[in-house]
């Protein structure tokens, strides 16, 4: 978990390498709101969507459907690629993307 | 003149249930949601009228089960709402994932428990075994003899339940239809002391302050969950300092007065009796006529049995010579019943630890009868005499 993104609300940071249960919210409680951007969850991928803007319609249907937000755009709303930080790999963008070969899953590289 | 008439409580005649509805009439809960199941079903049937005749501020939530009762109370409680549900039986088996939330996320959730045996054969009367399976929930467990002990438990959990260093739900329970459905004699507390003994919820966080934002329950891996499991283990142990104060608080507004357990003629017997609910009321009467008979017999009755009040038990049975121990469900352990195996767990710190006997009776509402009682008296008075048990754990009252 990183704190790159700790917001001005931030009242707890990462506990310290010394703290003990005495220490920590109680029920793992964050006092503090939006840190879900922390946690990195793209590791736990297995196949990664690929964008090809060039075939993309800007239907922007993946951006709709992607549970973590992962699908990332312009100022102008526009489908400009996948949050590798975040992006799962569940699939939904390839499965929901009406247009041949502008959102593919392909094999993680170990 | 007792104190509970100085002090001007109002003598009432009411079920186990409708004592427990005005119970929670009177703590006026902010969210309550249920759903209903026979022998529980009166108390929130008899709330929901309270609610409907605006006698409670309380929204009442209506769901479609009680996974979805026991997660909204969560939610709700999550909120910084006092919140309150009651089931039995079946229903607390479905609310059990939820159960084990509504504890790690120390959300201080009082529930009303019907006790009711759990399905199959299908059968709605009395025994233990839904509670009893909830034993390792994380819930703190109340047992009631009567309807009096049901609205003076439901009005301390809710002390409990919200106290600074316990943060956990309570299960305050009662024996379905012995209790739930019998009429009995009870004194309630008036609307204002009862506020005034409950006073205000503060929760550490809530949901609703926008203020302060704050995440609850993510996900918790190999890094603090352990943390936060030996927390929630802290939260359970303090329950032993806050349970006899609040308890102090309470009989100091009513002159009734509540332990861990009640010890009825135990001091000088040589069989102590360990039993739960209303069967110590049965019990009781017994050991009157046995004493009048010189037979030293003797009934502890538990009324906390999470957290299990270890050191205070140990003391209670310490230098007795037979404990023979009551359950009302059964474990399926093949070697007794769940609060033989604590009891039995506990006391093995005696210096001199009494012998054990278990008795499993009572399932499926089987009626326990003052012979029955005295069965097992008799049987561990030869006990104690023989220095003896040669069939340590036996079931009452079934067709052997």
């Amino acid at each position: 978990m990183t704190n790159s993104k700790s917001n001005a609300c931030s009242r707890w940071e990462t506990p310290k390498p010394d703290a003990t249960w005495r220490d920590v919210p109680r029920a793992g409680i964050i006092p503090r709101g939006g840190n879900a951007a922390e946690y990195e969850t793209g590791d736990w991928r297995s196949n990664r969507p690929i964008h090809d803007a060039e075939l993309c319609i800007q239907c922007r249907l993946c951006w709709v459907y992607c549970p973590d937000s992962a699908v990332m755009t312009n100022e102008d709303g526009e489908i400009t690629g996948i949050d590798y930080v975040h992006c799962k790999g569940c699939g939904i963008c390839a499965v929901e993307c009406p247009k041949d070969g502008a959102m593919v899953m392909v094999p993680e590289e170990i | 003149m007792s104190l509970a008439q100085q002090s001007g409580e109002n003598r009432m005649a009411l079920t186990g249930n409708e004592a427990v509805a005005y119970a929670m009439k009177q703590v006026n809960p902010d969210v309550v949601a249920a759903y209903p199941i026979t022998p529980q079903t009166e108390i929130v049937q008899i709330f929901s009228s309270y609610v409907a005749d605006g006698e409670v501020d309380t929204v009442f939530e209506r769901v479609e089960s009680e996974h979805s009762a026991m997660s909204a109370v969560v939610g709700a409680a999550a909120a910084g709402a006092r919140s309150m549900t009651a089931t039995s039986a079946n229903g607390l088996a479905l609310m059990w994932e939820i159960l084990y939330i509504a504890a790690s996320n120390r959300l201080p959730i009082v529930m009303p428990v019907v006790n009711r045996a759990l399905s199959g054969p299908i059968n709605i009367h009395c025994d233990h075994s839904d509670s009893m399976g909830a034993r390792d929930s994380g819930w703190i467990q109340l047992y009631s003899e009567n309807a009096q002990e049901a609205y003076d438990n439901t009005i301390q959990a809710i002390r409990i339940a919200e106290h600074a260093d316990v943060e956990l739900p309570v299960m305050v329970c009662q024996d379905g239809f012995i209790i739930s459905h019998a009429l009995d004699n009870l004194y309630g507390l008036d609307d204002e002391t009862i506020r005034a003994f409950i006073g205000t919820r503060i929760p550490r966080y809530s949901l609703l302050d926008v203020e302060n934002p704050a995440t609850f329950g993510p996900l918790d891996l190999q890094d603090w969950y352990f943390e936060h499991k030996r927390q929630q283990a802290e939260g359970m142990k303090n329950a032993l300092d806050v349970i006899p104060a609040v308890a102090k608080e309470f009989a100091e507004l009513t002159g009734r007065e509540y332990g861990f357990f009640e010890e009825y003629r135990a001091d000088d017997a040589d069989v102590v009796m360990v039993v739960l609910g209303s069967t110590a009321g049965t019990a009781k009467d017994v050991v009157d006529a046995m004493r009048a008979d010189g037979h030293k017999g003797g009934i502890l009755k538990l009324r906390v049995f999470r957290p299990l009040p270890a050191a205070q038990l140990v003391r209670a049975l310490q230098g007795k010579k037979v404990a023979a121990i009551m359950d009302r469900a059964e474990s399926f352990a093949a070697s007794g019943g769940p609060v033989y195996k604590e009891i039995r767990s506990a006391i093995f710190d005696c210096e001199q630890a009494p012998m054990t006997s278990n008795y499993i009776y009572g399932l499926g509402g089987r009626d326990i009868r003052p012979e029955h009682i005295r069965e097992v008296f008799n049987q561990n008075l030869s006990a104690a005499e023989t220095g003896h048990i040669d069939t340590p754990v036996r079931y009452l009252g079934v067709r052997e």
